[in-house]
């Protein structure tokens, strides 16, 4: 008997060992010079509750386990190696896994044979953690399907969409309450899981890649709301705080872009992204802009003493990072100081820019968020705008009557010269024309951002011979 | 309901130049939800439990190992000023 008693002392001492872990893991996240140990001791805290769960005395078949660890590790190194500018749809599918797994494991609960009934507080967790996890399942994987463009990027709109999706949804949360009030209605269960299922689906079908960066925020926060409602199932506190703590940061984040994107976080949560589709892409009066080669984009660079540069999603599409590398170089060389204006909604996830850049190589404390450079840009020769655009756009300050008024923007315009990389004239992902373009202190570099960013690093280190 | 309050503070105080590492990080954290997997497939009570509590641990550990790994990859990436160029 008190061996028994004994193991599970020791299971629930290495639970909370791992709880802590787990707390100290994002607190050290909180600076990139304590950030990797945070990532040990998050391994650690991993380890010690896979190791204290399998001392549990339930269990009497590991030969499962086992083959599923291996099984799962096999899967999982591949997506730990993934390229850089892929992390964001690699992203979408794990928070697809993890749903997968919350849901499974709820299913399974539900149909266990158990000695009593559940009460009515399980049955509800329980429903919630099975419609949360089974709309994070469908919808995190349609995001990975965008961002990865196997589906459209374009967001899909018809008529009468949020109220077809939020029907279902509610639909969903009236089956959920009937199987509350009479939980051996279990016939009923299936249809908590396939409506959200279906819900998931729906709730992308009208986002664009734009709103990524809020929809895998949100779809974070959902998957962590749903293991902490296994926990509470489970009645595990390790898994309620993992849950808790998963829930919070993707709740965080999906404030911060909804915030930055200047849209009510209400607005986020239904699932109403696509509604700016006001379509004032017309008007398009061909004013005159002007644009400038390599060469004299070099010129002015090479002549400034403060360069901001802006990247944006257009840079991760061309895989521009490394060559922008090679400018900040050549230019930091030359005595320049270069810095980056980064956007909290720029690229495809929160914090996507970052990450590239850092990969090309770009000293971390070099890349400044929006509040840190936006007092910067008055005393700045030249701000480069490297495919960024509805960010930089200075409607949202001074034109009430856009679409994107009140978004936080980088102010750009306040720089002495303004440069963008940009293909072409097209409007950006909102379709709003930018008056940047015209300003007479802007210059349109037109073309490709890889090829572009390159040829300026050409003429600099061509030593400026004609 | 404490430790998430602890956790809503600690991550508003996280830079956004790191949010993309930390949520891959907190992606690894919450397959935690392994563990219940792992009772599930390990009890063996009935032959659903056993075989939905197999596909989930497979999908909860290649969270754990794949998320990690990206977290790490990514934080290596992260230099100062100065550091020696790789």
């Amino acid at each position: 008997m008190s061996g028994i008693l004994g193991g599970d002392l020791l299971i629930e001492i290495t639970y909370l060992i791992a709880t802590a872990l787990f707390i100290l893991s994002l607190m050290w996240m909180s600076s990139p010079t304590t950030a990797r140990r945070g990532i040990f001791a998050g391994e650690t805290g991993m380890a010690l509750a896979i190791a204290g769960t399998l001392l549990h005395h339930g269990i009497v078949d590991y030969k499962l386990i086992l083959i599923a660890l291996v099984l799962g590790t096999i899967i999982g190194i591949p997506l730990g190696k993934v390229q850089m500018t892929a992390v964001p749809q690699r992203t979408a599918l794990s928070h697809s896994f993890g749903a997968l797994c919350v849901t499974l494991v709820g299913t399974a609960e539900f149909y266990l044979p158990r000695a009593e009934p559940m009460t009515r507080f399980m049955m509800a967790v329980l429903c919630m953690e099975v419609i949360l996890g089974a709309l994070t399942i469908t919808g995190s994987l349609m995001a990975a399907g965008k961002l990865q463009e196997w589906l459209p990027q374009r967001p899909i709109t018809y008529k009468g969409q949020n109220f077809v999706n939020l029907g279902l949804l509610g639909v969903a949360i009236v089956v959920a309450i009937v199987l509350v009030i009479h939980p051996d209605r279990t016939q009923l269960f299936p249809a908590i899981v396939a409506i959200p299922l279906l819900f998931g689906v729906m709730m992308i079908v009208p986002i664009g890649g734009a709103d990524m960066p809020t929809v895998i925020s949100l779809l974070n926060s959902y998957a962590g709301l749903s293991a902490a409602a296994m926990g509470f199932v489970l009645n595990s506190k390790l898994l309620i705080v993992a849950g808790a703590l998963d829930g919070a940061s993707g709740f965080i984040l999906s404030m911060n872009m909804s915030k930055a994107m200047n849209r009510s976080f209400s607005n986020v949560l239904f699932g109403a992204f696509g509604q700016e589709q006001t379509a004032v892409a017309g008007a398009a009066e061909a004013r005159p802009v002007r644009s400038a080669t390599a060469e004299e984009a070099a010129a002015i660079l090479a002549a400034a003493n403060k360069v901001v540069i802006v990247p944006g999603y257009g840079m991760a599409v061309a895989q521009a990072q490394h060559k922008v590398r090679e400018l900040f170089d050549s230019l930091s060389k030359r005595g320049v100081d270069v810095k980056f204006g980064i956007h909290p909604v720029a690229g495809r996830m929160p914090g996507h820019m970052n990450v590239l850049l850092a990969e090309a190589d770009i000293p971390y404390d070099r890349l400044l968020d929006m509040d840190e450079i936006n007092g910067d840009f008055a005393q700045t020769d030249v701000a480069l705008i490297i495919g960024a655009n509805d960010v930089t756009n200075p409607a949202a300050r001074n034109d009430s009557s856009s679409p994107i008024f009140g978004m936080p923007i980088l102010d750009v315009d306040k720089a002495r010269t303004v440069m963008v990389i940009k293909r072409s004239m097209g409007a950006g992902f909102a379709g709003i024309e930018n008056p940047l373009y015209f300003m007479d202190r802007t210059l349109m570099l037109f073309g490709d951002a890889k090829g572009f960013v390159g040829n300026i690093v050409r003429e600099l280190s061509g030593g400026g011979g004609h | 309901m404490l430790a998430a309050f602890i956790g809503f503070e600690v991550i508003k105080r996280i830079t956004p130049l790191l949010h993309t590492p930390l949520m891959s990080l907190t992606n690894a954290l919450d397959a935690i939800a392994v563990v219940g997997a792992i009772i599930l497939a390990g009890e063996h009570k009935n032959t659903l439990a056993a075989v939905l509590g197999t596909i989930a641990i497979v999908s909860a550990t290649s969270n754990i190992v794949g998320g990690f790994l990206i977290t790490d990859r990514m934080l290596k990436m992260f230099k100062p000023s100065g550091a020696k160029k790789a």
